[in-house]
This record gives structure tokens, sequence and C-alpha cells, in this order.
């Protein structure tokens, strides 16, 4: 405890990517429209749900992405898969855009870009067995012939841990873990670059998560892989990420590596998130410093003014609800959007005790 | 000091076509006056049924089959419906984890907060409104004069859970079973919740039953802990002594397989292999965690352990010293 905290994050630095971008987000806007009326629609309003993001992904990284429900951090992932057309931006892959790209480019891209998602009772066809859902894939884009792809299959299922007998079953016969399993070998199949993760494992019980947190490190070791990792639970997040970009009402507030961005945040929000996560140890919890943010997150049709996070935040100020605080690279690498990042970090103490 | 409740060898099963289902197996526990108990497990493990039988609550087809709940002494299981319906919402008051079907999305706040100042307590419409206006602003809603008079749907999630815990808390109840009361909720709302629980409990001394998954609000708000796999409470401690020294391999388990937010250094997580049984399956003579244990012994097979003390105030389910076993992992790697 009497250590600084600048000098733990000295110590250890977090596995980070070849240095070389992957996927470079510019400016992401996603926007939807509330309709109204039957015959004629009327447009009343939108939802920001995604409202000007930009950040990269190294080659071979994890990027964690982390924020409350309805800050848009399944929008970004389902923008950047183009599930979701933007309403602005872009989303290059290799330094091309994805969003202007024409259709065939971008459906060759696919390929390369898989997504796990967060239900594995929703994402698997009930009415197609555990090989057809794994191969479909490879028939769209007509890879390998059938006898290779039931091959293909086979060794995808001992890959994920799974009996390759299996083939034959439908998702029904099996759990969440082992579904979730099945959907992880079918983001493989196309052998990919980059994984979107929607809160992969979110649905799953504590002792299956463990399972599938260590399944994910391996393919990325094996498969050289690189991840985007939506995700609510920050202790996940802090574990299997390189850096971390927290998210609030459509707009990241803090961006960072993984150990600096846990022992030492900028953004009070950041350090509210991080106090309100109970530790499974009652040591740590009689002593911790709790701070309870008042009011709810704001509906993301109507964000407040200036910097979001204004109307819940402890510290906030009359130019807070004014102008916009820009992302900014306050440390290296450590990027926060507060203009009063510097004065309340010496206010405050860092939320997680610091070994 | 008598506990205010004692459940004694409950066993809880349901009759179904696949066979019967053993969600509860006999377990046993008491609860003090002013009290804070957690019951942690994962889905399916029978933590919320326990709770449901204490107040005689268990949806069809489910029976209890056997055992004891002694509530200031009197056995809950033995009284009428309508008995148990004097306790219920007047003694014993229950929070569930979703407030949207908990709710009744047709009437007001007011009418449901009302309702059992009136039915239980006796007292007149301007009087149970008056109070219903006061719980509303113990637990802290903005507006509470007029916002009683909003729909369910009217409330953020976290508002709607205060809703939850003001009905719970209109007869001052001497017991208050939290069932998974922030699980719907974000982390930061979570936050607010169980910090308004710790106050009110201590404010009004009340017994609390925490029903979660999560360790960490145990950790945080409980004094003491059961640990429930299959049915069987399989450890049970204080909240201090479990986490410091767990001596069931299910808890060990949990503890190593949880990724930890205050830890820089990058470990990697121990799952625990399999998954849980099928609960028809269980109630033999076998440990029900056996086919997942990391330390089985021949005897596990054949005999399910009894929930036996290891310490003082210290009880599990197990045959092996899993505190020796452990040990050695940490002498040899």
């Amino acid at each position: 405890m009497a250590e600084s905290p600048l000098a733990e994050t000295a110590v250890a630095q977090p596995a980070i990517g070849m240095g070389e971008d992957l996927v470079e987000v510019k400016n992401l806007k996603v926007h939807f429209p509330i309709r109204r009326g039957l015959i004629i629609e009327r447009t009343l309003g939108w939802v920001h749900a995604v409202d000007g993001i930009s950040f990269t992904i190294k080659k071979g990284e994890t990027l964690g992405l982390v924020g409350e429900s309805g800050c848009g951090k399944t929008t970004t992932g389902r923008a950047i898969m183009q599930l979701e057309k933007p309403t602005a931006g872009e989303v290059l892959f290799e330094g091309r855009d994805l969003v202007t790209m024409p259709k065939e480019d971008l459906r060759q891209n696919r390929r390369r870009i898989q997504m796990i998602f967060q239900d594995p009772f929703a994402s698997l066809d009930p009415r197609m067995t555990v090989g057809g859902i794994i191969s479909e894939p490879l028939e769209i884009h007509q890879l390998l012939n059938p006898k290779e792809r039931e091959e293909k299959v086979r060794e995808l299922l001992r890959i994920v841990g799974l009996n390759p007998y299996f083939v034959n079953r439908y998702p029904h016969e099996f759990s969440g873990g082992q579904r979730q399993r099945i959907g992880v070998a079918r983001s493989l199949v196309l052998d990919p670059e980059f994984i979107v993760c929607d809160e992969p494992i979110s649905a799953l019980d504590v002792s299956i998560q463990a399972q599938l947190i260590n399944l994910l490190e391996e393919l990325q070791d094996q498969f050289g892989l690189t991840y985007l990792f939506i995700a609510h639970d920050l202790a996940v997040v802090r574990h299997i990420s390189s850096r971390i970009a927290v998210m609030y009402v459509g707009k990241i507030m803090e961006l960072a590596d993984r150990n600096e961005l846990y022992d030492l945040p900028l953004h009070p929000y950041t350090k509210a998130l991080l106090s309100a996560v109970p530790i499974p140890d009652p040591v740590i919890e009689k002593q911790r410093h709790r701070i309870i943010m008042q009011g709810d997150v704001p509906n993301p049709a109507n964000p407040p003014s200036g910097c979001r996070f204004h109307t819940r935040c402890p510290f906030a100020k009359p130019e807070c609800s004014e102008d916009e605080p820009p992302l900014e690279e306050v440390r290296p690498n450590h990027f926060v959007a507060c203009f009063f990042w510097k004065e309340i970090s010496e206010r405050t103490a860092p939320p997680l005790a610091v070994n | 000091m008598e506990p205010l409740l004692e459940v004694k060898g409950l066993r809880t099963e349901f009759p179904t076509r696949e066979g019967v289902v053993h969600a509860v197996n006999g377990i046993s526990y008491t609860v003090m006056p002013g009290e804070a108990v957690g019951i942690v497990g994962e889905s399916g493990c029978g933590k919320s049924i326990s709770a449901l039988s204490i107040i005689n609550l268990v949806p069809k087809p489910g029976r209890i089959a056997a055992g004891e709940v002694l509530f200031e002494g009197k056995n809950l299981l033995t009284y009428t419906d309508e008995e148990i319906r004097k306790v219920r919402g007047n003694d014993i008051a229950i929070i569930f984890q979703d407030a949207m079907t908990s709710l009744n999305p047709v009437l007001t706040v007011l009418t449901q907060l009302t309702e059992p100042l009136v039915l239980h307590m006796g007292m007149d419409m301007a009087g149970a409104e008056r109070r219903a206006v006061e719980i509303m602003e113990m637990v802290e809603i903005p507006f509470a004069r007029t916002r009683i008079r909003d729909y369910p749907h009217n409330f953020s999630g976290g508002m709607r859970q205060r809703v939850m815990i003001a009905m719970a808390l209109t007869c001052d109840p001497k017991l208050v079973i939290c069932d998974e009361p922030t699980t719907a909720l974000d982390v930061t709302i979570q936050a607010q919740i169980l910090d308004l629980l710790n106050r009110l409990r201590q404010d009004l001394a009340m017994a609390v039953i925490m029903i979660t998954h999560d360790l960490g609000i145990v950790a945080g708000l409980c004094d003491r802990i059961n640990v429930m796999y299959a049915g069987y409470i399989v450890e049970k401690a204080t909240t201090e002594a479990l986490f410091a020294n767990p001596r069931h391999p299910y808890t060990l388990g949990l503890l190593r397989s949880i990724p930890r937010i205050n830890q820089s250094r990058r470990v990697k997580l121990i799952p625990i292999d399999g998954f849980p049984p099928d609960l028809t399956q269980v109630g033999g003579a076998s440990c029900p965690f056996q086919p997942r244990c990391v330390y089985p012994v021949e005897r596990c097979e054949a005999e399910n352990p009894p929930l036996d003390p290891v310490e003082e105030d210290h009880w599990a389910a197990c045959w092996v010293d899993v505190y020796a076993e452990a040990g050695k992992e940490r002498v040899n790697g």
C-alpha cells in the first residue's frame, strides 16, 4: 500500500501485439432511427448508440471493450463486422475501408473476420446438426470438398475440446459451455485472423467461464488470432486483454494498457466503475472505499451535452456540460477524455488496492 | 441468543417424467437475528429452491420431502396456507432477481406497496399511503411522493429493484431473503443497491439471506456463507475462514477459476473440469462432486461425505484434507 501506484505499473507490462495495426476504427458513428407510424413512418429521433469513436487493434493483441449496458459496445462490434451499417466513419482492415468496400470484396474479407456471440442458446440453429453449423461457412464460401469439410469439422471439434463423434448431434443436446465451444469452432472454420467476441462467457456459470477463457487464450496462441473482446465483467477483461477501452453512452472515456488502466485509472467514470466491482476477498472488501455514483446511465436517444458523464460525475464543473472533452494521450499509450483528470487524480486514491 | 431461523435436514424434490429431480438434499443451517448469511452456488445447485422452501413457495410439482424450518422456534412447514401467508411479507420477505416480472405491471407502485400494509398491518388507506411514501424515501427513490403513483415500467432497472426492496420492507420483516437481487443490473447500479441493502440491514437490524453466484458480493456483505453444489451444502463457514482457508475442493475450485480484478500478474485460470451433474442422478451413495474433483479417493465413490466440522465454526463435506492437498501443490509447484 505504501508504494506509489505509478511504481507498480512500471513492473509488469502485458503482452502487446506485434505493433502492426490490423483494425483501425476512425470516428465511427452508428445512429438508429426511432420510428413511429404504421403506413407513413416518421423518424422522431435518433439513438446515438455509437457516437464518434476511434481506436486501433494491433495484430495478435486482445483489445477489451467494457462498459455498462446500452453504452454501445455491442453495436461497435457489429459495426466493425458490417452487420450494422455505420452512419459515419471508417473501419479499416489492413488499411482498406470495409464500409465503402465493394460487396464482393467485403464477402471475401468476411472470411478473415468472425464473431462469437453472447447467447449460445440463440446463436445456434436448433434444426441443424453440429456438423452442419460448423461447416456452413465453408459451403457459403465454397471451400473444400465434402470429405475435407467433414475432416475439418472433426478437427475443430477436437481443438475446442469436444468429442469428434458429436458431429451429428443437435444443439439442444449440449450444455451452455459446450454450445459456446460449438460457436467458437464455427468462428474458426474459415481460418480467420480477427474475431469479435461479444460477451462470449457472460451466459455461462462461473466454473465454466474459466474453461472458455482458457480456450480462447490457447486458440489465440495457436493461431495468432487478434480479438476484440466485448464484456461487462471487468475482472475477466483485465485477465484476457492487452489493452482496454472504456465506453460510456456511445463514447470512449479512457483507453490504456491493461495494468495501467486498472492500477492508475484517470477518468472519474473508470474509477467509479472499478470501485463498484465487488472483490472476492473479505479483507479487501472491508478496507475499500467505494465511489457510489448517483443516478442511472443516460438515455442514448438524448445524450447529455458536453461530457457524457457530467450528469453522474462527482467532480463535474459547469464547463463539463458545455464542451466535450477530447480523448487525449496524457501518458504514454494512455488516453483520457476528461478536462480535469489531473486534479481529480491528485484528490482520489486508486480504486483497487495495490498489493 | 436463539437463532432466528433454523433449517434442519431440508429436502425438496420435483417429480418429473424423467425422474425425481433432487433439488435440495437435506441441508441444515441457522441464521441468527440481524445476521447476513450468503448462499453461493451455480445455476441449478438448489440455492433458490432452498430459500423458496423456507416460506413454502416451492413451484409445482415440487414438494418438500423432509426436514424442518424453525422460525423463532416454530416449524413453518407445519403451517396451513393461511398461517404461512401471515408470515410471508410480514416476518419474512423476499426480493427476487427480476423486478419486472415480480411486480404487477398493471398496478401502480402505490397499490402494490399499500396492499400488505392494509392486509398484514391492518392500516387504513391514508396511513398506509403515508407509510409507503416513507419507505420509498428510505430506499432513496427521488420524488417518492409523486413517483409512487407510477407503474413499474416507468422506473429504470435500478429504481425498480429499489421498489422491490421497498415492498420487502413494508411490514418490518425480521428476515429478508434476497434471491440474486443485483444479477440483472449494471455494476454501478449493483453497487448502489448493495450499499443500500447493507445500510438498511444495519439500521433496521434485520437478518438477510443473500443468494448469489457472485463470490465478490458475499465477501463484502455476509457474516457467514453456505456453499451449495447439486443440492447439498458442501461447505459452511464464516466469510473470513471460507476465503482464507477453503476446505471443500469445489469452493477451492471456484476461487481458483475466477480472474481477479486486483491482480496485475497474468496467471492462468484453473477451471473446474466437466459440468454440474444431472439432478435426477444425485442423492445416491457417492459424492456428487467426485466426477469433477481434483482430489478424489476411493471412498468418494462409495460414500457421500457428511458435512463435518473441520475447525471451529467451519464445516466441509469431504473425505480429503483439502488444506493439506492444496498445501502440497504450493510446495511442489
